[in-house]
Formats: structure tokens, sequence, C-alpha cells
């Protein structure tokens, strides 16, 4: 399966056409301005949890989240925080990377 | 070092998708992504270009660039069969959401619904995104 | 398992030098190979010897060089998108005629067909940008 990465959370509808379009048993990783959707309480949160319900795990890059001021405690339930071992880890686990740019 | 390694895997051919998610003009994505892929066509790899998004405005009918003094690359895409590239995929979402259709498109291509698409997608091993 | 890495982006305008390089260095650090970090687009930047960061900021050109001398790792700076960004080695400022050079140690320049390349002898390509 494919390891999706997301580098936004309300722009360029990243996050929407990645979550359109990924499979369920794929991971979607957000990074960078990506991690903002993996907070709680924002307008993006439904999004989040119908993609877990359908069978999309979600990781958040905890190195980006803390940058940006937020906690892993903000992260919504469900949700992976890795550090950049874990992405590589992830990027291996997966069959192939697809950046959403 | 390579050289071994190129023995080592030589025939190998590998599913390489090229995914254009950005319009032309308004920034170099496009026309970078339109070179990688005339070069990496030398190295007969299984290629497949997915337009998705604004990347669908890429291969737009009619583009007239003298205005804005660029040159138009589109003719680019119809060059492309000659060098083999000729899995040209295009996301039906995108293109409605666009109000255009598979006629407006300069290339021949195949619209693939989101379901299609994903699948295409999760059978790649090589994903380049511009 | 072995990475290849494509970057996209120029450094400090964008993250996607600074999580290109995170990324490298966890791989490295973790046991894994990195097959080639491949420089595209404004991502051509990372390599020039001549930007001076302020003392107290990353300086991501000496970051990349530093890792890449430590794990003797190949860093490929795209020729076509560098000749169109001003980015030269001494051979090709000859060769154009150029009255200097600017590309720092540790960095090659050469064809997008080593992009390529990677994704096929690399067991993951891995793509930063924005």
């Amino acid at each position: 399966m494919l390891l999706h990465t997301v580098n936004k959370s309300f722009e360029r509808n990243s996050l929407d056409a990645c979550l359109r379009l990924a499979k369920a048993g794929s991971t979607v990783l957000l990074i960078e301005d990506g991690v903002y959707a993996a907070v709680q309480g924002t307008c993006l949160e439904g999004k989040l949890k119908q993609a877990m319900d359908t069978g999309i795990n979600l990781c958040v890059l905890a190195p980006d989240l803390l940058a940006r001021g937020f906690a892993t405690d903000k992260v919504i339930a469900g949700i992976n925080a890795v550090d950049y071992a874990g992405f590589v880890q992830l990027a291996a686990d997966h069959s192939s990377v697809q950046s959403w740019l | 070092m390579s050289e071994e390694m190129m023995d080592d895997e030589e025939g190998v051919i590998k599913k390489f998708m090229y995914v254009n998610r950005k319009a032309p003009y308004g920034s170099i994505y496009a026309l970078e992504s339109l070179e990688v892929v005339l070069i990496g066509a030398a190295f007969d790899q299984d290629v497949s270009l997915a337009f998705i998004d604004d990347g669908v405005y890429q291969l737009m009918k009619g583009q007239r660039t003298s205005g804005i003094g660029m040159k138009d690359f589109s003719p680019t895409y119809r060059a492309l069969e000659m060098y083999d590239v000729e899995k040209l995929y295009v996301d039906q979402d995108s293109l409605a959401a666009r109000n255009l259709t598979a006629d407006d498109l300069i290339v021949p291509v195949e619209v693939l619904s989101s379901a299609e698409m994903a699948d295409l997608m999760e059978d790649q091993d090589v994903v380049l995104s511009f | 398992m072995k990475f290849g890495i494509q970057i996209n982006e120029g450094p400090y305008q964008h993250q996607a030098s600074d999580t290109a390089y995170q990324f490298t260095k966890a791989a490295l650090e973790n046991g894994h190979k990195v097959y080639r970090v491949f420089f595209y687009h404004d991502a051509v930047n990372n390599a020039t010897r001549l930007a001076v960061p302020p003392q107290d900021d990353r300086n991501i050109t000496k970051n990349w060089q530093a890792l890449a001398k430590e794990y003797n790792l190949d860093m490929v700076v795209c020729i076509a998108a560098a000749q169109r960004r001003g980015l030269l080695d001494e051979n090709e400022a000859k060769r154009q005629g150029k009255d200097a050079s600017n590309i720092a140690e540790g960095f090659r320049i050469s064809g997008l067909g080593q992009l390529i390349e990677a994704g096929i002898q690399s067991d993951r390509l891995v793509v930063f940008g924005d």
C-alpha cells in the first residue's frame, strides 16, 4: 500500500485530493503545513475521522507539529505522531510514496 | 559503483507515474515535469502521466502564450506518443469541477473515476510529483 | 533499504529542503542507504556556495555537505534546472562563457537521467516539494 504525504492543511485542496484518492489500508502522513489538519476541533476534523473510518491510517510528523505551537496531545484521537525516523520507517513499510505537492 | 548495480538490475522495468497537479505558466512545475518525462522516455520504463486538480489545465487546447512572453509548450504533449509515452490519465472529478471534458484537451486521454485513479496510483513503483 | 530523494524547492523559501534533509539524515542514521539526492527546480539553489544565511539560522548547504561527507552521499543538481537559474560548475561556466562558477563542494551537476536512474535503483523514491 502507498504512503501519501500531504504538506498543506487548508491550501490548494491537497488534503481533499489525497483523501479522495487514498485507498483503505494506505497511510497518509501529514507533514509541514499539513500538520494543522491533525489538530482537534478544526473544520477538517470530520474529514479526517471519516478517512480513518474508511480504513486509512493517519499519521502526523511531530517535529512539524511542535514547531507550529501544538503539542501532540492536541491531535485528533487515532492519528499517530511520528518523528523523522518514523517517517523513514513508514516509507520503508509501504510499497511506494506519493507526495501530494 | 552504479555500473555494478546497473548490471545487477539490467532489464528491470518499473512503473513510473508522473503526477501533475499544477497549472502551466503560473509556475514552472508543468514545464519542468514534462522535461523529466522526455528524458525519462529513454529509459524504457513503464510510464504513466496523471493529471489531477489544476494539472488538467496543462492539457488545454488553444493555449496562446504570445501575450505573456512565455513559450507555449502544450504541443509537446502531442509529441509524447513519439517517445512511446502513451498512458495519459485524467481525473474525472478534476475535469468536472473545472467545467471541462476530454474534448477540451489537446491530446487523447483516458478519463478515470476516483476509484480507478486510486487503483492506478496504488499500482506504481515510483511516483514523481512536481 | 535504499532510498532516492528528489527535492523540488529552493532552500529557505519553503520547508521542503529542510524536511528532505531531516528525512535523509534519519534514514542514514537508522542504517538505511540513500542512493542519491536529486535537486530539481529551485532546489538547485541548495548547491550554491555563495549563500550567506544569518549566523543564527541553519546553513542548509553546509548541512548537506556535512551529511555527504559523513555518509558519502551522492548529491546531484539537475543541469537544465541549474542553467536556467544561474548555478554553474567550473566546466559549465567555461563552456557557457561565464566569468564565475558557484557550485559548492560535494554537489555535482548532471542530467535528468540521474533522477530516473535513482527511481530505478532505489527501493523507494521520496519527493519533497511544495
